[in-house]
């Protein structure tokens, strides 16, 4: 749309586009009267009012120097009852010592100044032709004075010197991790052949016999626990393993049943979606549910995904005893565990 | 002020200040120009000042905390006094949280008062950006400083989600899971971004101490710069104000700054510190030690994140299942997250572009400082309804299984039913707000044209029953009429007489925002009314304005 001509009031005048100016339109009639409030008109309300603010000021005062007394009156100790006195007495008196400033100044902005509203002058923000002149004048000089357009040789070597200068500065970033193969790392986890299923957190070994029909263990690899505490939530953010015992007849899958020792099977417990731990089992339908985003997966049938936004089934970890009766590991995931990344299914 | 320079020479020790400091930083000239600064008044207007005194509440509480806590993911054993953790293994992080809550008098409330700040600063932003939706503050000349506003309602749940991570407890770092699961999914460098961003393989010990940079320096620097630019902006438009007598775009009508909103914002900002102070005292939030220290494997059913992060985590738990697939040469392509992450950047993209949209739609270049009341531009607020059904589904959509295990429905069949209102609930809320608009319009036209209803009901002479209708005054009259009509437009041929894509979408556009259209009342409109009554009083009875 173009813009029509300056109109002789110095303001510019736009285009209104598909808004309708009628010629027709009712007059303003301009500002309501003012109403005069008491205050205004009776020397009584308004001194009432004027004690109110100073009485609003007063208990602020009274508020503030309360939470000096309190703080210092309401030690904390190692009973926590303590704590919550003092947060009580001591964030009670702090806030009516700001509540009541508040009310105080508020209620004399309201009784006590004027009340009357008045309007004032609003320019466009546009500026006057002189000034969009001159403006444009000191570009024009400016660019005459460096020969900024002029001069193409140095106008393109800046250029290209202020898309570099950044570069330098972006492979700093590079050693934000020292780890060089990511989804490498991911591949792998503790569990190897041999590696028995202990509790979590305690690190107690599982004996098949003692897995019942039903039960559920939260179990780690053994080693976890005794791992340098700065490498332990890493590699369980990986291994973490959930056990069941199910029925044979129960399990769908034939691959399930082989990979599992009589019934016992073992899941990673690191959602396939975005990580959550899938810590809900719920016995009657051998479902697992993620608390987190309700990905929910059939034990009896690889893990798959019956309900939810996760797209693949939890990787299964290969399970037998050991000639102590003890459940071990036969070998680490066929498969990364957790949630998908680019690389995943490409072959190394 | 130059009656204060004439004062100084009497001496006093106000006079000498003011006299000290114009003529060392030109007090007196700051002071002619902004002293006296008119600003409207409308309780709306102080969801913005709401945000502004939390965030202030925010850099207040938040640097207290920060002489405290201790960003560090060294293992230490607790010794504190909290009982339950005694002897268990943690980060100095949580520790130090822990110790700010139990051992710092003061510093539990500091924790909480900086929680609820959080909450509440982003809470709102939010109704402010609506406020400003809702009205069409977003018109011309204020479209940049929408999306000055935009950024800060962004940069606000980057700062809340940074500080949300901090204590290292169990929800943090299931939060900071769920993050690192959505940025593997990222094609290509997701595995590698990850890495970078932890330091190595999630949670790793460097996660904390970053966020921790981000959270007490970047960000709020950011937030600090950009309302400077959009307070700086309010100051160039002056603020708008509602239609109504004597309000017109050329003039801005309100009480000075000084001094009845030194009085009212400034009281105002003690009245939200106050209540904020109030309510840390007395509500607990986010009470760390209950969850412990961040372990993958546990993690404790029915959490939610903080509000503002709902809708982000309510659009990843709708994503229908099976969206993972691999592509030809076997990368896998995680639309299951990919989805979610594109439908959230949509959305946001859309609302940042709202106000530029709209102005090419309507062509209209003229500046607006006169705000819409809602129901005068229908189609803009049944979109601005549409807009917050859908936030507010994938919003519920974080809380399906509050939802099912609290009124004993099936979780699926909650989900499955928020994912079909995620679709079908913006349509219909669109068409009922609309329509909704239009109504109030058609009422508004109505008392215009015949006067209020007043429930008194004449019998006339000849038998029939009339209620009695007063005229409303000129000035309630004024606020009825007073609003920005459009019309829709035909795609028109270009000058060189082609009819452009563009003309035929604009004409498109035009018809879906305008077609349906209620006018304001006219001069000649509102006179033949009156005429009507008039000969009805005449012919009729001694009630006065029958209709």
């Amino acid at each position: 749309m173009a813009s029509k001509q300056e109109s002789q009031g110095g303001e510019h005048e736009y285009s209104a586009g598909l808004a309708v100016v009628s010629a027709d339109k009712i007059a303003d009639p301009g500002l309501e009267p003012h109403r005069v409030r008491m205050t205004d008109k009776s020397e009584k309300h308004e001194k009432r009012a004027a004690s109110q603010v100073a009485g609003w000021f007063l208990i602020s005062i009274a508020g503030s120097i309360s939470a000096i007394v309190f703080y210092f009156l309401f030690p904390i100790n190692a009973d926590l009852n303590t704590v919550r006195t003092n947060t009580f007495f001591f964030g009670v008196s702090a806030a009516l010592g700001m509540l009541a400033i508040g009310f105080g100044a508020v209620h004399w902005a309201k009784t006590l100044m004027p009340d009357a509203e008045v309007a004032e002058a609003r320019h466009q923000t546009r500026g006057s032709e002189e000034v969009r002149a001159r403006a444009i004048e000191i570009v024009n000089l400016a660019n005459q004075e460096s020969g900024f357009s002029r001069r193409k040789l140095i106008r393109r070597s800046l250029y290209g010197a202020l898309a570099l200068f950044p570069l330098p500065g972006l492979v700093l970033f590079k050693d934000l991790t020292t780890n060089n193969n990511p989804s490498g790392t991911l591949r792998h986890t503790m569990w190897a052949r041999g590696v028995r299923l202990v509790t979590d957190p305690l690190g107690t070994p599982i004996k098949a016999a003692d897995v019942t029909l039903g039960s559920v263990f939260h179990v780690i690899p053994e080693g976890l626990n005794e791992l340098p505490e700065d490498q332990k939530l890493e590699q369980k953010a990986k291994a973490a393993v959930l056990l069941v015992r199910l029925d044979e007849s129960e399990i769908k899958s034939e691959k399930e049943k082989a990979w599992g020792h009589q019934g016992i099977v073992a899941y990673s417990k690191i959602c396939t979606h975005v990580g959550c731990p899938v810590a809900l089992y719920e016995q009657h339908t051998h479902h697992l549910l993620c608390p987190c985003h309700q990905s929910t997966f059939d034990i009896t049938d690889d893990c798959k995904v019956i309900f939810g936004p996760a797209s693949h089934a939890l990787p299964q970890l290969q399970i037998s005893v050991d000639n102590q009766g003890y459940l071990v590991a036969n070998h680490d995931f066929f498969e990364p565990v957790g949630p998908s990344f680019w690389e995943r299914s490409v072959n190394e | 002020m130059s009656n204060a320079t004439n004062t100084a020479k009497k001496g006093g020790f106000l006079a000498g200040t003011a006299n000290y400091l114009d003529e060392r930083v030109g007090m007196g000239g700051i002071l002619k120009e902004f002293g006296r600064k008119i600003f409207p008044d409308h309780w709306s207007f102080m969801l913005g000042e709401v945000a502004l005194y939390s965030f202030l509440v925010l850099l207040l509480s938040g640097t207290y905390l920060t002489f405290f806590f201790q960003p560090s993911q060294v293992d230490v054993i607790y010794d504190g006094v909290y009982g339950p953790l005694k002897g268990a293994h943690m980060s100095i992080a949580y520790k130090s949280a822990l110790d700010i809550s139990f051992e710092v008098r003061g510093g539990l409330l500091m924790r909480e008062l900086h929680h609820w700040a959080a909450l509440l600063f982003v809470a709102a932003a939010g109704l402010h950006m609506m406020r400003v939706f809702f009205t069409g503050a977003f018109r011309k000349p204020r479209e940049i400083n929408w999306v000055v506003g935009f950024a800060l309602f962004v940069l606000a749940m980057g700062g809340g989600f940074t500080g949300y991570s901090l204590p290292d407890d169990l929800l943090s770092g299931n939060g900071l899971r769920i993050i690192d699961g959505m940025i593997k999914a990222i094609p290509v460098i997701g595995a590698y971004v990850s890495s970078m961003l932890f330091g190595g393989e999630f949670p790793g010990t460097h996660i904390v101490a970053r966020l921790y940079g981000l959270h007490i320096l970047l960000i709020p620097a950011l937030i600090l710069v950009f309302i400077a630019i959009h307070l700086f902006m309010v100051v160039i438009h002056k603020h708008t104000h509602y239609s109504g007598p004597g309000r017109r775009d050329d003039n801005v009508v309100g009480y000075p700054l000084m001094p009845v909103y030194v009085g009212k914002a400034g009281g105002f900002f003690f009245l939200v510190f106050g209540v904020l102070m109030l309510v840390a005292a007395t509500v607990s939030i986010n009470p760390i030690w209950l969850y412990g220290s961040y372990d993958p494997s546990p993690v404790s059913a029915g959490t939610q994140p903080d509000w503002y992060i709902g809708w982000a985590d309510g659009a990843l738990r709708l994503a229908p299942t099976h969206l993972e697939f691999l592509d030809w040469t076997g990368h896998t392509w995680s639309w299951n997250i990919l989805l979610p992450i594109l439908v959230l950047v949509v959305f946001v993209v859309l609302v940042a572009f709202y106000p530029f949209f709209e102005a090419w739609v309507t062509g209209d270049k003229r500046e607006h400082h006169v705000l819409d009341r809602p129901r005068n531009a229908p189609t803009r607020t049944a979109i601005g309804a549409a807009g917050m059904t859908f936030y507010a589904a994938l919003w519920a959509g974080a809380s399906t299984d509050l939802i099912a295990t609290h009124f004993h429905l099936s979780l699926n069949g909650v989900l499955t039913t928020i994912q079909i209102l995620l679709i079908v609930g913006p349509i219909i809320a669109f068409y009922i707000t609309k329509r909704t608009c239009l109504s109030l319009q058609r009422k508004d036209r109505e008392i215009v044209l015949h006067g209020r209803e007043t429930g008194r009901i004449v019998r006339l002479p000849h038998g029939e029953y009339m209620e009695v209708h007063e005229p409303i005054d000129d000035h309630e009259l004024y606020k009825l009429v007073d609003f920005v009509d459009h019309q829709p437009t035909v795609a028109r041929p270009n000058a060189k007489g082609k009819i452009t894509l563009g003309a035929r979408m604009r004409a498109a556009w035009s018809r879906f925002y305008f077609e349906d259209r209620v006018a304001p009342v006219t001069t000649g409109e509102l006179a033949e009314a009156r005429s009507h009554h008039e000969n009805h009083e005449v012919a009729g009875s001694d009630a006065k304005a029958l209709h």
